[in-house]
């Protein structure tokens, strides 16, 4: 019997043999729904290329992003080495938009590494101290998500200068409340359930029990709740770039570059559609994995 | 559910993040009065006057004061008041997201409510590429391609601002709403130049509204449509239109209230990208210019009162809570 | 036994999945006449479908079947949805497991019942509010015309149990399916609401297709009882003589229930034979 089983009838046993055996099972599981997803895979696969254009910036692009040549500024679409043409210094747009996708990606992880953590971190000792700990946390979370997201940003870089790294704190800021909110509610829920009683009774502390137990169970709906909230991120990302407040010229940064273009929409229209139309599909591809992993990890909030 | 006393808290809360924004900023608000070449003397009286040297408490409750009698300071651009400033710019900004979360609504809501009664069919379908591309477009760029398209090549519609500028300033303000304020003046050239102004920047607004109504409304009438009520509705012999709209959609008004009311809220915020890209003269605009010239009181005076509107709205919206849901009483 | 009034022959309800085909009811057939019948059955067995696709209420992508649903002479597999809603509530009526979930909690109970009433009766506002008063006090409800202004979530599971029975008896049908009318009730109210209804349906002659999945009950309450399992009747007795049932099936739901007269100190687990299921389904019909 041993010997004939595959691969597959392993991952698909319907009886695990070990703890392993169980979780790897149900990976290969979510998986294979998450596969099933048609549009899902599709938002994957447009990610797992922007990675790859950004890793392989330098041997992708045919100009260096920063070159200026005024002598050829402006070109249309399609002229002989510029098949996205050429912007008001004469930079090749294409290389512009390749070397963008680092910047986007760098701002998107940022943003994903800091918001989640901290709403975790407010959310989990919210929940599981609970009182007056609770109420002063829960308060002032309240009080950010009263505030209007992207004015609250425009502050912050108004006040911590432009740039990227202070729009990617400023997002940040702005982003962190919801997390913390879904931290708590499933803090709450875990934390009165028997299990948590039973680690209780084997002499856990707090600390243990957050981190060992607590946070390993927020994560999934966690994860969900980033993906979808990628495309937001690109977006505001962008559009404090487009504001002057983002990253910096000459930075390629999508948003800025269609700032740039802004000014000659009527004649020249390629300089600022093509960033957009990256900026679109970029933000289109979270919004499709988000669904997909939502339906796999998450099927109780699926519509 | 909000109280008095949290509503209170909110508030205080986002006044001291104002101040704490307005402390941090890498601005002098003594240099930005008295300018460069001023004397020690001046700046030190200035410093004086401004409480500068009061403990950040003490300040903090200054800065309360002031924003309580609606005094945020006088704008460093224009020497006015900020608050006559935003008294002004902000019937623009309020005209722009009343008639884009008209739009969003009154589309929004059948879409969502067709798509999750047809749940899977073409019209599904459809509500979701409507949903996914507004999740996904930057508003600016969108903006930016209606002007080229609507304006640029067809020439549909106005161009940037609220009215052309033969129009500017033809009408009394009264409301402040041109398109108000033109049908009171019986004004019919200045009401068409200004709709045909304002019909883009409002659609895209709107177009955002309804990506986000239409997908919340699905997703409510869904959970209610499995609800056994629903059975009952139709083992009574109702037609599907009636048990849809008598029974289900009754059941989803409050939640849909409370995501209408954050849509507008949303886009009486998400008005400064489009105020930008349409240069419509209003709190977006205001904010966004103020910022880029330094003008702390105006961002930080802008930034509050946006903040309060905010409030107001969350606050109305629970009020309406009570109104339409028996159990909440 | 007594005149038919419906007669339902090979009834399947099927809902197609990413496994293939699942077929919740497997070709059921049985009639009902002016009586009580009850429908026993684990959770599953097809009993709850069974009772919704005499009512033609699966919804897409659910698939119901049937060589006939024949009530009093008309296939109700035939009509047209707007005919078949004419059926519903007037000709057939069905009470539901919990009334807190199958009353419209935003609606007030007298819109409620004034509904179902004029639905089916062109009466005026003011007859069809008096006529839902008397149905209320048909089902013993005292202070009706306070109760007509409340909303369901100021009423106790039993009042609400009883309204639902108002409601769904107002526009006088023939037949009412009580799909566990009785089982989310407290213990103590669960005797009271039954009376009720098995006072109101012997007084205007309706038949009454009782689903439950307590045979005690069912033994207790009605005529005649069919016993299904995944999704087939496997077999039909008369209540008074379900203890002399002779499937297997039965007998093990029997044992595996104590009994004061007979105490035991181990209560039977009920093994199953995958054969149960294979076997056809027996025909419930008089």
């Amino acid at each position: 019997m041993a010997e004939t089983q595959t691969m597959r009838e392993w991952l698909l046993a319907e009886t695990p043999t070990s703890r392993r055996h169980a979780k790897i099972s149900a990976l290969y599981q979510g998986w294979l729904s998450f596969r099933s997803n048609t549009m899902a895979m599709i938002g994957l696969g447009i990610l797992v290329l922007l990675v790859f254009i950004a890793a392989a910036a330098p041997l992708l692009s045919p100009h260096d992003p920063f070159v200026q040549d005024l002598g050829n500024r402006l070109a249309p679409l399609g002229t002989d080495g510029h098949i996205f043409g050429t912007d008001s210094l004469g930079r090749d747009i294409l290389s512009r938009l390749i070397y963008g996708a680092r910047i986007t990606l760098y701002i998107v992880a940022l943003v994903a590494l800091i918001a989640p953590i901290a709403g975790l971190l407010v959310g989990t000792v919210s929940g599981y101290v609970g009182g007056w700990t609770d109420t002063v946390l829960m308060r002032i979370t309240d009080i950010f998500l009263a505030f209007p997201r992207l004015v609250l940003a425009l502050a912050f870089v108004a006040a911590l200068g432009a740039g990227i790294e202070n729009a990617v704190l400023a997002i940040s800021l702005t982003a962190w409340p919801p997390y913390a909110r879904i931290a708590r509610a499933e803090t709450l829920t875990i934390r009165s359930s028997d299990f948590i009683s039973a680690i209780k009774l084997q002499g856990a502390g707090p600390l243990r029990i957050i981190t060992r137990h607590i946070w390993p169970l927020c994560i999934s709906s966690l994860i969900v709740r980033v993906t979808l909230d990628m495309a937001g991120i690109i977006l505001a990302a962008a559009g404090l770039g487009f504001l002057g407040l983002g990253a910096q010229p000459p930075s390629p940064e999508w948003g800025a570059m269609i700032s740039e273009g802004r000014r000659f929409i009527l004649d020249y229209w390629w300089v600022a559609t093509m960033p957009g139309l990256a900026i679109f599909t970029v933000s289109l591809a979270f919004n499709l994995l988000g669904d997909g992993l939502r339906d796999v990890l998450d099927p109780k909030a699926g519509e | 559910m909000l109280t008095l006393g949290s509503i209170a808290v909110t508030l205080l809360g986002l006044l001291f993040i104002t101040f704490v924004i307005g402390r941090v900023m890498p601005i002098d608000p003594v240099l930005a009065i008295v300018g460069e070449r001023a004397s020690q003397e001046t700046y030190d009286t200035v410093y004086l006057q401004l409480g500068l040297d009061k403990p950040l408490m003490v300040q903090f409750f200054y800065y309360l004061w002031d924003v309580l009698h609606l005094d945020f300071g006088t704008s460093l651009l224009n020497a006015r008041p900020v608050s006559e400033d935003i008294a002004r710019v902000f019937p623009a900004t309020l005209e722009l997201a009343t008639i884009g979360i008209i739009f969003g609504v009154v589309l929004g809501v059948p879409l969502g409510v067709l798509a999750a009664v047809r749940k899977g069919s073409w019209i599904d379908q459809i509500a979701r590429v409507v949903a996914l591309v507004g999740y996904s477009m930057p508003i600016f760029w969108l903006g930016l391609m209606g002007l080229l398209v609507f304006y640029g090549i067809l020439g549909w519609v106005g161009g940037p601002g609220r009215v052309g500028i033969f129009y500017v300033d033809v009408v009394p303000s009264v409301t402040g709403l041109i398109l108000v304020d033109s049908l009171l003046d019986g004004n019919w050239d200045v009401f068409k130049d200004a709709f045909s102004h304002i019909i883009l920047p409002a659609s895209l607004l709107g177009y955002y509204s309804l990506a986000y109504v239409s997908r919340m409304t699905r997703s409510f009438m869904l959970e209610q449509l499995s609800a056994e009520y629903i059975t009952t509705a139709r083992v009574k012999g109702m037609s599907e239109w009636d048990v849809v709209w008598k029974h289900a959609f009754k059941n989803i008004r409050v939640q849909l209230i409370t995501v209408i009311a954050l849509s507008y809220a949303n886009l009486l915020e998400g008005s400064v990208l489009t105020e930008i890209i349409f240069s419509w003269p209003g709190i977006g605009s205001y904010i966004t210019t103020a910022l880029l010239s330094a003008d702390m009181n105006a961002v930080l005076g802008g930034t509050v009162v946006v903040g309060l509107i905010f409030i107001l709205l969350n606050i109305l919206s629970d009020l309406l809570y009570k109104v339409f849901d028996p159990r909440a009483k | 036994m007594m005149s038919t009034l419906l007669d339902v022959q090979n009834l399947w309800v099927r809902f197609p999945t990413r496994n293939g085909v699942f077929d919740a009811v497997r070709g059921v057939s049985f009639t009902l006449g002016r009586e009580r019948l009850g429908i026993v059955g684990e959770s599953g067995s097809g009993k709850s479908m069974t009772g919704r696709a005499i009512l033609r209420l699966i919804r897409p992508p659910g698939i119901v079947e049937a060589d006939q649903v024949n009530l009093e002479g008309q296939d109700l597999m035939k009509l047209s949805e707007k005919d078949m809603r004419s059926v519903r509530g007037q000709r057939i009526s069905m009470v539901m497991q919990d009334p807190k979930f199958s009353l419209n909690p935003v609606m007030t109970i007298g819109d409620q019942i004034i509904e179902a009433y004029r639905l089916h009766n062109s009466a005026s506002k003011a007859d069809a509010y008096n006529k839902s008063l008397e149905m209320l006090e048909a089902v013993s409800i005292r202070d009706a015309e306070r109760v007509m202004r409340a909303y369901p979530h100021e009423m106790s599971g039993g009042m609400g149990q009883r309204i639902m029975i108002a409601m769904m008896l107002i526009p006088n049908p023939e037949i009412l399916i009580a799909d566990e009318p009785t089982s989310a009730l407290d213990v103590s109210v669960q005797r009271q609401v039954l009376d009720i209804m098995d006072k109101l349906v012997k007084e205007r002659g309706m038949g009454l297709i009782f689903i439950s999945h307590d045979l005690n009950l069912v033994a207790d309450f009605c005529d005649r009882v069919l016993i299904m399992y995944s999704g087939r009747i496997v077999e039909v007795c008369d209540a008074d003589k379900l203890h002399e049932a002779k499937h297997p099936y039965t007998r093990g739901l029997l044992n595996s229930l104590p009994r004061l007269d007979a105490p035991r100190d181990r209560l039977e687990v009920l093994e199953r034979d995958p054969q149960w299921s294979e076997a056809p389904s027996v025909s419930g019909s008089e």
